[in-house]
């Protein structure tokens, strides 16, 4: 029973410890972002590895979840002989919240855990302490750029998955099920507002931007330096961006949409 | 990897990303509306505004002239008050013009309808229109439908 309780505290004392890292870790690394523009070559070559090798990723998703939306929203539409309100559904649907929630589940896994495998192993050698040694500060060197290029590039990526969801559903409903073109797309900007819609979702796809790159780079770099402690700082990565993200999502969209 | 390649994937892949920006803004979405800011604000007394909802369209013959800005129940005259923004293009509707709520379609979304009367003074910002007529309620017309059967 004392036993119970003692590790019940040992738990949450931990949990607690590690938000403090993360926390501490966040506050350094937002203060070292100059760097991304003193070091701009590093900050290139990592929006590279994160933003524009996701990029496929995002495009085919993007392509097949418009097309599955145009799919079921028309099957329940015509139903009901509003099949012209596809291009509403699809828009509404994908730019308020499979847009950013999507594209963060798949950035998490395409980019997050390439990022905490790769500063965990950067650890495990003790790369970061030669840097220490070289008086190259890590955080300039590492985080920082890494931070920021996933930052900038998740809202980029939600758009274009958005953007590209979009057209999908436009091909199955316009091209393969007979929906009027001029009524999809008339339907789609009567429903879809400016400021309320696509700006909250490209708000939210930076706050997700923000979450999930924090959450990886900090378990790279809190992982344990063995290769079971980055095999375990990997998976955490993706569990916990994927908790994260629609803990959050849940959160804005009682926010922002009431 | 040569450094070239590099920038040039990654401006690449930003000027994707602020295209993809754009086109949910022009295509996808409203930006449109926002353009014509020109408005002045007109208000209207009404019994029962049924689904009117905030942003809904205002059409004089069916044209689209403005939107709903407000809506909000005025406690002294236990009617709602719906104010509507009209683009400034159209000021020139008279005085006496009618609003009605309509609605688009037998389950559409309900919009304003401005019928415009004969007089010469036309309707300045802040003005009321004072002639108005509620939505329709289903329920209502249907109550009356079944007094006047059984009335028989």
């Amino acid at each position: 029973m004392i036993d119970a309780l003692a590790n019940l505290g040992r738990a949450g004392l931990r949990w607690l410890s590690v938000l403090g890292r993360a926390s501490i870790f966040l506050l350094r690394v937002l203060r070292s972002q100059d760097a991304v523009v003193r070091r701009y070559r590093l900050t290139f070559a990592e929006i590279y590895s994160v933003g524009v090798r996701s990029l496929l990723i995002i495009a085919v998703s993007g392509l097949f979840v418009g097309m599955v939306l145009g799919y079921q929203g028309y099957i329940t539409l015509v139903r009901f002989g509003a099949a012209e309100a596809l291009g509403g559904a699809v828009a509404l649907a994908l730019v308020r919240e499979l847009g950013p929630v999507v594209t963060a589940l798949l950035f998490a896994g395409r980019a997050g855990s390439a990022l905490t495998a790769e500063i965990g192993l950067m650890k495990t050698t003790e790369q970061l302490s030669a840097m220490e040694m070289m008086a190259v500060d890590p955080y300039r060197r590492v985080f920082a750029p890494r931070f920021f290029a996933g930052f900038l590039s998740m809202p980029l990526l939600a758009a274009i998955f958005s953007a590209v969801g979009v057209i999908g559903g436009y091909i199955v409903g316009g091209g393969l099920l007979g929906v009027d073109s001029g009524a999809y797309f008339s339907q789609m900007q009567a429903v879809t507002d400016w400021r309320e819609d696509v700006v909250s979702g490209v708000i939210k796809s930076i706050v997700f931007g923000f979450v999930v790159t924090w959450i990886a780079v900090f378990q790279g770099f809190d992982a344990e330096p063995t290769s079971e402690g980055i095999s375990r700082a990997t998976t955490q990565t993706v569990v916990m961006s994927a908790l994260a993200v629609l803990g959050l999502d849940f959160v804005l969209t009682g926010m922002m949409f009431t | 990897m040569n450094l070239r390649y590099l920038e040039v994937s990654v401006g690449l892949f930003v000027l994707l990303g602020i295209a993809a920006l754009f086109y949910l803004a022009i295509q996808v979405s409203n930006i449109a509306e926002y353009r014509d800011r020109d408005t002045f604000e007109v208000y209207a007394y009404f019994d029962h505004i049924g689904g009117l909802k905030v942003r809904a369209p205002v059409t004089v013959s069916g044209v689209r002239v403005g939107r709903v800005s407000r809506i909000a129940y005025d406690p002294d005259r236990f009617q709602a008050r719906v104010t509507l923004a009209i683009q400034s293009g159209t000021d020139f509707l008279p005085m006496d013009t009618q609003a009605s709520i309509f609605t688009a379609g037998l389950l559409g979304e309900q919009y304003i309808a401005l019928e415009p009367g004969g007089d010469f003074e036309s309707l300045q910002h802040g003005d009321e229109i004072l002639f108005t007529q509620s939505a329709l309620v289903l329920e209502n017309m249907i109550g009356r439908v079944l007094t006047n059967f059984s009335g028989d």
